[in-house]
C-alpha cells in the first residue's frame, strides 16, 4: 500500500512527526529499528531547562505530543530562574525513563491513521530528484508521497570508550550503515558529530549523605496550556549534588592519553558540543579551576540507574571506575553502564529549507539531530514542524514558518538554515535576539492560533484559549478603571491599578487580595496581565526592533536568483548566498559574511531584475 | 528605504556656500522642526528664507529648497539647505537634522536611491554600485579609524568589561543549577556598573574634546584698552595669512575672524570693540569680560608689562582659574612695571616687535593636547556617529542603573547592558551574538 507520510525514526523528533501527521488526517507510517525504544531518553532524565522547556510549551501550544507525555510522568519539576525575569523562566522536569517511552508508545498506538512498524531503512526510492518512499535492510520498498528522516544519532555511529571504535547506535541499537552513504550519492553535504553520556550508578551503592539533597518546586505547574497537573508535589524524587575532588583530577590527568578523543583513538573526526563537554574536557580547558559539580539524577522510579549529570566521558571502563570510586558518596558505587562517546552522521542544515523540506530532493524532510541539533526538546519540535509542513505540502498549502520574533523553534529553525552549525546546535536563551518576546507565559498567544489554523489545536483546547484571550482583554481594562490609594514616597496618591503595576516590585495577585477586588481570574490570566503591563516599554521596543526585521522578512529574493550574475558582490558573500539561498533579505543579512555593502549590491541588482 | 538620510554634499570647507540634503518620506518634516517656518504646506519646488535654529538657539541663516516626490534625484521628497560655507556652521546644521531623526547618508546612498526609485539608468546604476562598493569598505574603515587608536582600545576594553557581566548574567540563566558559578545579582553589579559609567563618561568628554578641535576652538581675547589685544589679532591673522571672514554662529556668541593655525581652527569671538578705537573706555568691564570667559574654550588675558596690575584684572585671573586659559604679558619692549610675583605660567611678548607669538600657538597646542589635526570632514562625519552612539551606551547604562534601583529582575537589567554592548560594538565595528555565544563558552566551565 502507499502511505502518505513515512516517518523514519521512532525518537523524539519521529514521534512528533507521526502525531502530527497523523492527527491530521494522513494515513502515516512510522518505521524504526526497535519498537521498544520509542521516545527512550537514552541521556539526560529531564525534559525542559533553560530555554528548552519553553520550547516544549511551544510544542503543546502548536499541538505537539511532548509536553502532555512529560506532564503524565513526571518525578520532580522545577521553574528555572523564577526571579531572574518574565522572559527567562523555564521549566525543567526529571521524566520518567520507563514510563516516558511507555506512554508515548500508547499515545501512538491510539492514532488511527498511524501504522508502526520495526525496520532498518538503508535507502530511499528516488526519481528525478524526488523521494518516493523508504527501502529496508530486508529489500522491502514501501512507497509515500513524503519521506520525513528523523534518525537521531543512528546514521553510521560508532560508541568510543577508550581505545576501542564500535559500530553500534546508543545502547547497543543496530545502527543504519547505508542511508548516509546513499544521502550523499543524491547530493547531500554529510557532517559527522560527536556527543556523549555519563555512567549511570546503582542506586543502592551510593551513600547520600555524602551529598546535598535537591527537591522539586512546592508549586504545580503543567507544559500542557490545557490538562491540570497530575503529578503529586509531595511525592517528586530529589536530585543529588556532589563535586569532583582531587583525586578525580589527577586519575584524569593521570590518564588523559586514554580518553578516545585525547589520543586514545587517532582518528576521531566529530565535532562535540561546546556546551556539553565530557569531564576530561573540562578538566584540560579549566585547568585552575579545583573542582566541577556534579548532579545524581534518578533515571526512573521503576529501576536503580542514577545519572551522573557533568561526568560524560571516553575514558577506559578500569578509568572509569577509579573516576567513579573518586567522588563522595560513590566510593563504592557500582557502575551499571559504561559512559562513551559517540560519533555519528548528520546533513549540514544549510541544504534543508525553512519549512525543513531538503533543497536536494523533493518531498524529503529532515528533523532532529540529522539537522546538526542536540537536545530531545530540539528534536521534537523539529519533528512537530517538519511533520505541519509535510501534510500542508499533501494539502497543497503554503508551510508553516516560525519567525524568529514569534518562537525559540523559529530561532531553531532559522539559526541551522541560515547559519548551518558546526557542532550540536543547543537551544540557548542568548541566541533569541528578542526573548523577551519569547516567553513562557505567552507560548498560547504567540502560538495556539497557528495550531488551530493547521488543524491540531482544535475543540475544548482552542475554546479555552480563546476564553484565556478574552480574559486578558477584560482584565486588562478592568485594570485601567480600577483605583487604589497607596503610600508612596511619604505621599498618598491615588492611582490606576494598571499605572501602580508599572512599578517593577509591585504584585497584582497581592494587590487583589490587600484591596479586596473584586476580580475573579485563573493565576495564568493575572500573570500574563501583570506581564503584560510591568514590562510594557521593554516589549514595545523589542517589538519595533522585531518589526524592521519583518520588513526585511518581507522582501522575497527570487528562488532562481544567479549569484554569479549579480556585480560587485564580496566573493565570501557570494558563495554563502549561493550555498544557502536565502528566502528573504532579511534571512540574507543573518548570513555571517554577507556585509551591509553586500546587501546594497544586492538591492540594486534585485531592482534590475525586477525590471526586466 | 524607509528612513530619511542627510548628508553634506558639498565639499566643507571649501566653497562660500555648503549644501546639506536630505531625502527621505521624513525630510520635510525633520527640515520643519528646525526651520524658523513650518515646511509641511510648502509648493514643491520652492526656496524658502530663515534661519536653522537647535531649539531655541539660532546656527545660521539660510535658504532652503523644497522638492516633493516624485519630480525629484531620488524620487523621494528631498530637502536642501544652503548654508554658510564655514566648517563649524555646516557641521551643526548636519548635527541637529541628525539630531531631530534624519540619519547620516552611506557613500553613494542618494544615487542609491535614485536607482532603486527608477529615477536614473542602469549604467549609471552600474557606475554607483561601483562607488557603494568601493567606498563602504573605505567608509568602514574611516569610522573604525576616526577615532584615536587610543580610544578604540579604550572602547574594546569597555566592551570587554562589559561582556564579563553579560555572559555571566547568560550563563546563570542558560545553567540555572550551576552553583558553582557566581550568580550575579542587582548588588553584586553595580560597582562594576557604577564604574563602567564613569568609564564611559570619560571617553565622551574625551571624544567631545577632540570634536572641539575639529570644528574649531573658541577663542576670547580680553584685557584692558590699548593692551594689545588687536594688535596681537593682527598679528595672528597676519603671519598666517588666514582669511577673515565674517559668520554669523550663534546669538550668543560672534566668531569675528577665523585662523587657522598649523591646522587648528581659532574662531575668535566677541571682538567687537577690539578695533574699536573710539571705545575708550578706562575701564576694563568684568562683566562684559565674563561674557566672553563663559562663551570661549580658550581664554587669551593680556596684561601689559608696562602699567602695573588693576584690581579688576585680579579678580579677572582669579575667575580664570578653572579655565582653559592663556596668561599674555605685552610690551616687553618697554618698562617692567608690572609686578609678576603673583603670575605663574605667563608668556611674555611684545606683538610690535615680533617677539613670543610663536610660544602663544605652542601653547595653544598643549592645552588641547593636539598634534598636526587633519582637515578632513569624512573623519568628522563618521566620529559625529560615534559620539552619538557613545552617547545611547551611556543612556542604556543609565537605564540599567535605574531598573536595579528599582529591583528589576537581572534580565531586564541585562537587557540594557546588551544595548550599550552593541551600541559600543557599532563604533568599532564588531556586533552580535556568535561573539557572545564564544565568550559564554570559554569564560565558563558547563556540561552534562
Amino acid at each position: 500500500m502507499n502511505y502518505e507520510v513515512i516517518v523514519v525514526g521512532g525518537g523524539h523528533a519521529g514521534c512528533e512527526a507521526a502525531a502530527s501527521a497523523s492527527r491530521k488526517g494522513h494515513k502515516t507510517l512510522l518505521v524504526t529499528g526497535n519498537i521498544n525504544n520509542i521516545a527512550t531518553m537514552p541521556c539526560n532524565p529531564s525534559i525542559g531547562g533553560s530555554a528548552k522547556g519553553i520550547i516544549v510549551r511551544e510544542i503543546d501550544a502548536l499541538g505537539g505530543v511532548m509536553g502532555e507525555v512529560a506532564d503524565k510522568t513526571l518525578i520532580q519539576m522545577k521553574m528555572l530562574n523564577y526571579a531572574k525575569g518574565p522572559a527567562v523562566k523555564s521549566l525543567r522536569a526529571q521524566a520518567d525513563k520507563i514510563t516516558y517511552p511507555r506512554e508515548m508508545l500508547n499515545l501512538l498506538r491510539k492514532e488511527k491513521n498511524l501504522d508502526i512498524k520495526e525496520g532498518m531503512v538503508e535507502d530511499l526510492i528516488v526519481k528525478d530528484n524526488t523521494v518516493y518512499g523508504v527501502i529496508l535492510a530486508t529489500g522491502e520498498n514501501i512507497t509515500s508521497n513524503i519521506v520525513i528522516l528523523t534518525t537521531g544519532t543512528y546514521l553510521k555511529s560508532d560508541i568510543l570508550i577508550g581505545s576501542t571504535r564500535t559500530r553500534s547506535g546508543p545502547h547497543n541499537e543496530k545502527p543504519s550503515m547505508h542511508l548516509s552513504d546513499n544521502l550523499k550519492k543524491y547530493g547531500f553535504d554529510i557532517l559527522r558529530l560527536k556527543t556523549g553520556t555519563p555512567p549511570r550508578i546503582d542506586r543502592s551503592t551510593i551513600d547520600f549523605s555524602k551529598t546535598k539533597r535537591e527537591d522539586g518546586d512546592r508549586e504545580y505547574y503543567t507544559f500542557s496550556h490545557t490538562n491540570p497537573p497530575v503529578y503529586d508535589i509531595d511525592n517528586q524524587e530529589p536530585c543529588y549534588l556532589i563535586y569532583t575532588t582531587e583525586e578525580t583530577k589527577k586519575i584524569i590527568n593521570d590518564n588523559l592519553h586514554k580518553s578516545s578523543m585525547y589520543g586514545g583513538l587517532d582518528d576521531i573526526t566529530g565535532v562535540g558540543p561546546r556546551y556539553c563537554p565530557s569531564i576530561e574536557d573540562k578538566m584540560v580547558r579549566f585547568s585552575d579551576k579545583e573542582k566541577h559539580q556534579l548532579f545524581l539524577e534518578p533515571e526512573s522510579k521503576y529501576y536503580d540507574d542514577i545519572y551522573v549529570q557533568g561526568f560524560s566521558t571516553s575514558m577506559p571502563k578500569d578509568v572509569q571506575e577509579k573516576m567513579v570510586h573518586s567522588l563522595p558518596g560513590l566510593e563504592n558505587a557500582k557502575i551499571l553502564r559504561y559512559a562513551y562517546a559517540i560519533e555519528y552522521d548528520a546533513i549540514y542544515p544549510t541544504q534543508v529549507k525553512p519549512s525543513l523540506e531538503t533543497k536536494v530532493l523533493n518531498n524529503l524532510f529532515t528533523a532532529g539531530q540529522i539537522n546538526g541539533t542536540s537536545g530531545y526538546e530540539e528534536a521534537a519540535c523539529q519533528g512537530l514542524i517538519a511533520g505541519i509542513n509535510a501534510t500542508l505540502k499533501l494539502e497543497g498549502k503554503d508551510p508553516l514558518i516560525l519567525k524568529r520574533n514569534e518562537a525559540y523553534i523559529g530561532v531553531l529553525i532559522d539559526d541551522l538554515v541560515t547559519k548551518g552549525t558546526k557542532e550540536p546546535y543547543r537551544m540557548l536563551t542568548s541566541r533569541a535576539e528578542y526573548r523577551l518576546l519569547l516567553r513562557h507565559d505567552n507560548s498560547d498567544l504567540r502560538l495556539r492560533e497557528y495550531g488551530h489554523e493547521v488543524g491540531l489545536i482544535t475543540g475544548d483546547k482552542y475554546n479555552k484559549f480563546l476564553e484565556k484571550k478574552n480574559n486578558i482583554i477584560k482584565l486588562t481594562n478592568e485594570l485601567k478603571e480600577q483605583k487604589i490609594t497607596v503610600d508612596n514616597e511619604k505621599r498618598r496618591v491615588t492611582t490606576t491599578v494598571y499605572d501602580y503595576l508599572k512599578n517593577p516590585t509591585s504584585n497584582l495577585k497581592e494587590i487583589i487580595k490587600t484591596f479586596n477586588m473584586d476580580l475573579n481570574y485563573r493565576d495564568e490570566v493575572i500573570e500574563e496581565v501583570e506581564i503584560q503591563i510591568k514590562y510594557e516599554g521593554y516589549i514595545k521596543k523589542v517589538q519595533r526592533e522585531a518589526e524592521k526585521m519583518l520588513k526585511n522578512e518581507e522582501k522575497q529574493l527570487p528562488v532562481d536568483l544567479d549569484y554569479d550574475k549579480v556585480p560587485n558582490l564580496a566573493s565570501e558573500a557570494r558563495q554563502k548566498l549561493k550555498e544557502i539561498r536565502p528566502r528573504t533579505v532579511a534571512q540574507a543579512i543573518r548570513i555571517s559574511g554577507v556585509n551591509p555593502s553586500d546587501i546594497s549590491i544586492l538591492l540594486v541588482y534585485l531592482r534590475k531584475y525586477y525590471n526586466e | 528605504m524607509n528612513d530619511t538620510i542627510v548628508a553634506i554634499s558639498t565639499t566643507t570647507g571649501v566653497g562660500a556656500i555648503s549644501i546639506i540634503r536630505l531625502s527621505g518620506p521624513e525630510s520635510i518634516e525633520i527640515a520643519s522642526k528646525v526651520f524658523t517656518k513650518d515646511l509641511s504646506n510648502t509648493e514643491s519646488h520652492t526656496i524658502h528664507y530663515g534661519h536653522i535654529k537647535d531649539k531655541e538657539e539660532i546656527i545660521d541663516e539660510v535658504l532652503v529648497s523644497v522638492m516633493r516626490a516624485p519630480k525629484t534625484f531620488t524620487r523621494e521628497d528631498i530637502v536642501e539647505i544652503n548654508c554658510h560655507g564655514g566648517v563649524a556652521p555646516t557641521n551643526k546644521v548636519l548635527e541637529v537634522l541628525l539630531k531631530n531623526g534624519a540619519r547620516l547618508a552611506e557613500p553613494g546612498e542618494f544615487t542609491k536611491r535614485a536607482f532603486l526609485n527608477g529615477r536614473i539608468d542602469l549604467l549609471e546604476a552600474e557606475a554607483t554600485m561601483d562607488l557603494i562598493s568601493s567606498k563602504t569598505d573605505k567608509a568602514r574603515k574611516m569610522s573604525i579609524n576616526t577615532l584615536t587608536g587610543e580610544t578604540s582600545n579604550l572602547i574594546k576594553e569597555l566592551r570587554d568589561d562589559l561582556v564579563g557581566i553579560i555572559s555571566n548574567i547568560e550563563v546563570n540563566i542558560d545553567y540555572p543549577e550551576y552553583e558553582d558559578i557566581e550568580v550575579l545579582t542587582n548588588e553584586k553589579i553595580i560597582p562594576s556598573i557604577k564604574l563602567f559609567k564613569e568609564k564611559l563618561e570619560d571617553i565622551i568628554k574625551k571624544s567631545e574634546d577632540s570634536r572641539v578641535i575639529k570644528e574649531g576652538i573658541k577663542v576670547g581675547i580680553i584685557g584692558r584698552p590699548n593692551v594689545g589685544k588687536s594688535s596681537l589679532l593682527n598679528s595672528l591673522l597676519e603671519e598666517e595669512k588666514a582669511i577673515v571672514t565674517d559668520i554669523p554662529g550663534t546669538t550668543r556668541d560672534i566668531v569675528e575672524g577665523t585662523i587657522v593655525l598649523g591646522g587648528i581652527i581659532l574662531n575668535i569671538i566677541d571682538t567687537a570693540g577690539i578695533r574699536d578705537t573710539r571705545d575708550v573706555v578706562e575701564k576694563l568691564g568684568v562683566e562684559k569680560s565674563m561674557h566672553i570667559i563663559d562663551s570661549s574654550d580658550l581664554v587669551i588675558f593680556i596684561l601689559n608689562n608696562n602699567e602695573e596690575i588693576t584690581e579688576e584684572e585680579k579678580e579677572l585671573l582669579q575667575k580664570l582659574e578653572d579655565k582653559k586659559r592663556i596668561i599674555v604679558i605685552n610690551k616687553i619692549d618697554l618698562e617692567p612695571k608690572l609686578d609678576k610675583s603673583n603670575l605663574n605660567n605667563y608668556i611674555e611678548i611684545s606683538v610690535k616687535d615680533n617677539i613670543g607669538i610663536d610660544k602663544i600657538k605652542d601653547e595653544i597646542k598643549r592645552l588641547f593636547n593636539i598634534g598636526i589635526i587633519e582637515a578632513n570632514d569624512m573623519t568628522y562625519l563618521s566620529n559625529a556617529r560615534s559620539i552619538s552612539l557613545l552617547h545611547k551606551a551611556l543612556k542604556n547604562i543609565e537605564e540599567a542603573i535605574i531598573e536595579i534601583n528599582n529591583n528589576s529582575p537581572i534580565d531586564i537589567v541585562e537587557f540594557n547592558l546588551k544595548d550599550a554592548w552593541n551600541n559600543l560594538g557599532e563604533i568599532i565595528g564588531e556586533t552580535y551574538t556568535e561573539e557572545l555565544l564564544d565568550e559564554l563558552f570559554s569564560r565558563f566551565c558547563l556540561g552534562k
